[in-house]
């Protein structure tokens, strides 16, 4: 076995004991274990996507000495590789760009607590992705749930506790649901790794007894993980949990936490029960009508809303519509689709939280509609970030949106059950994304004569300038590269079966 | 249907309590209720685990007397997965009840409707 076999499982134990050690050390030294944490796991997830792109094949890393039916282990292959890489740069970023916000708004003594929080998400996150045991993974889920808690707390105000109650309060429901699908599995399989469980769910489905059990187990799961991914309709904790925790958290909880919940139950509907069996069931189906739903709904709670943040926010609700729209086609195009659209919103809300947080800056704090006038030129790099990341929202050519609407409709193509209801709701749906953000670009780029707010230069800011210039770099690869990426996608896809 | 019910009235309480605990956990105002609702769940889960893990007249698999029969032990994993998940349980039951007191403490009250109703009114 090469030496690179052991990366994943390296990456998941170091984020841990990074996590534990840095909770008794000074904020700079836990600072700086995160950094450098975060930045080994995204050399070593990029070098076993490089080994995996290499040799086309995936590898099994078994955990402990026990072989596969009884054992723990953890699976790579290509499309696992390239979200931990994805997710390790999204996370450096966003941590990056909301520093000197954490500064402000977390007490001095507790900000060594954030990069503690931050280095258990990152492991969680990367056992969600990596792992094959399902029960490994329930456990997983809930540290995450617990991390993300913290971090959207991590800011003392009545508001964050609240959204954070709700957001537990959701989530454990969702949790609740998942542990008994898994059970059921259990039940039904005699088994908890994926591979395993796949091959007898393979050889029981033809039998008309395990029917109704196997339906059950895959109604809850895909209940549990929609109500933690935040699927409308269960997005009422959403707009409290992104709008006032500190900007970081809410990058962080937009592009990572929801997406690795998604990413697990893509690798349920492949790796556990197969995907020719959740065609069959009509699951999807519900799954599709509620992605439709949060498409409309979100942007029209979107547009009626005064707050950037919680503007940026609701525009989240509608993103995840479209994701598990994809999943509702049922095709492999739709598929693709919404893995490419994981990305293109991980990519994109976190440029938007982030340059959200520079226009409030030089506007005096306010996160009020009316009184970003402007700011576009007080702050020139936030302004361009904005408006980039909202001409990506909105699906422009060149951005990383228009690749993900154009995938979307390919794919709605191909359907012709549910061809007329995406391409109407698509469309629909770019209308409004393109009032709610247009409005605000324009609103930003409103000269107002006299201004009460000092302006910020680049050089004053340059980490945040960085920042932002690198997300757009990301959003622009992802936009004109798009091929490749959609090759990465395919043959991730493919080594999943 | 009816004798299967009887022969596994186990799993059946043990979903009626999954029920009683997530409604409780879904609807109650009351914050301290809502927690109780989520042990009550939980613990409708690890029934339904165990139950499904025991096999009546069979015993744990430690080996005494040298009886090396697969039929005299049951499975160990499914208790196994109900330890574990009571940890975590235990965890987030800790993390929901700390939340709980911060609500208490800064607005004397339990019930989360009303919460959200001052947080509008602070208007913050």
């Amino acid at each position: 076995m090469d030496i690179v076999c052991n990366f994943p499982a390296v990456s998941i134990l170091l984020c841990l004991f990074g996590g534990i050690i840095s909770s008794g050390l000074k904020q700079m030294a836990a600072r700086i274990i995160n950094a450098v944490l975060i930045l080994t796991v995204i050399v070593l997830s990029a070098t076993t996507f490089v080994y995996t792109l290499a040799t086309g094949s995936s590898f099994v890393y078994v955990m402990g000495r026990f072989p596969a039916p009884w054992g723990n282990e953890i699976r790579a292959g290509m499309l696992e590789t390239f979200m931990a890489t994805f997710f390790g740069i999204i996370m450096l970023l966003s941590l990056l760009g909301g520093e000197k916000k954490l500064h402000d708004e977390v007490e001095e003594d507790k900000i060594f607590l954030y990069y503690v929080l931050n280095d258990l998400l990152l492991s969680s996150l990367l056992a969600l992705v990596y792992t094959n045991d399902l029960f490994t993974a329930y456990v997983f889920i809930e540290i995450n749930t617990i991390a993300a808690c913290g971090l959207i707390m991590i800011r003392q105000n009545g508001r964050t506790i609240e959204a954070a109650v709700r957001y537990m309060i959701m989530s454990l429901l969702g949790s609740g649901m998942i542990l008994l699908s898994i059970c059921l599995l259990y039940d039904i399989t005699g088994h908890l790794l994926m591979s395993n469980i796949k091959e007898t769910i393979v050889s029981i489905s033809h039998y008309d007894t395990y029917y109704i059990p196997l339906a059950v187990a895959i109604a809850l799961i895909c209940v549990g993980l929609a109500i933690k991914s935040a699927l409308y309709p269960f997005h009422a904790w959403l707009p409290d949990a992104y709008g006032y925790s500190t900007v970081s958290s809410a990058a962080i909880l937009s592009s990572l936490v929801s997406k690795g919940y998604i990413f697990l139950l893509i690798k349920i509907f492949y790796r556990v029960i197969g995907i020719e069996i959740i065609r069959d069931s009509k699951i999807i189906n519900i799954l599709f009508i509620f992605g439709l739903a949060g498409m409309i709904f979100g942007s029209l709670s979107a547009m009626k809303e005064g707050d950037i943040r919680r503007m940026i926010a609701f525009s989240s609700v509608a993103q995840i519509g479209y994701i598990y729209m994809g999943f509702g086609l049922g095709t492999q195009v739709g598929m693709i689709a919404s893995i490419f659209h994981i990305l293109t919103h991980a990519a994109t809300k976190s440029l938007l939280f982030i340059s959200a947080i520079g226009l409030t800056e030089v506007s005096g704090g306010s996160r009020h509609f009316n009184e970003a006038t402007g700011s576009g030129y007080r702050n020139k790099i936030a302004g361009i970030g904005f408006t980039v990341g909202s001409l990506s929202m909105v699906g422009l050519p060149a951005f990383a949106g228009f690749i993900s609407k154009i995938l979307f409709a390919q794919a709605a193509l191909k359907n012709s059950h549910k061809m007329l209801p995406v391409l109407i709701v698509l469309g629909i749906s770019t209308i409004l994304n393109a009032i709610y953000f247009l409005k605000t670009v324009i609103r930003i780029y409103t000269p107002v004569e006299t201004s009460l707010y000092k302006p910020l230069t680049i050089k004053k800011q340059k980490l945040y300038s960085f920042v932002i210039a690198m997300f757009i770099m990301i959003n622009f690869f992802l936009g004109l590269m798009s091929t490749r990426v959609i090759d990465w996608i395919t043959m991730g896809l493919e080594m999943f079966s | 249907m009816g004798p299967n019910l009887l022969a596994n009235y186990g799993e059946a309480v043990s979903m009626i309590l999954f029920c009683i605990g997530f409604a409780n956990l879904l609807l109650q105002k009351n914050l301290i209720k809502k927690i109780i609702g989520l042990n009550i769940m939980d613990s409708g889960t690890y029934l339904f685990l165990a139950e499904k893990g025991y096999i009546e007249g069979r015993v744990a698999p430690i080996i005494v007397d040298g009886v090396q029969d697969v039929s005299a032990y049951i499975n160990p994993i499914p208790s196994g997965l109900v330890l574990t998940g009571i940890v975590v349980s235990v965890s987030v039951t800790a993390l929901m009840l700390s939340l709980t007191v911060r609500l208490y403490r800064r607005y004397h009250t339990l019930n989360l409707d009303e919460i959200s109703m001052r947080l509008k009114k602070e208007g913050l």
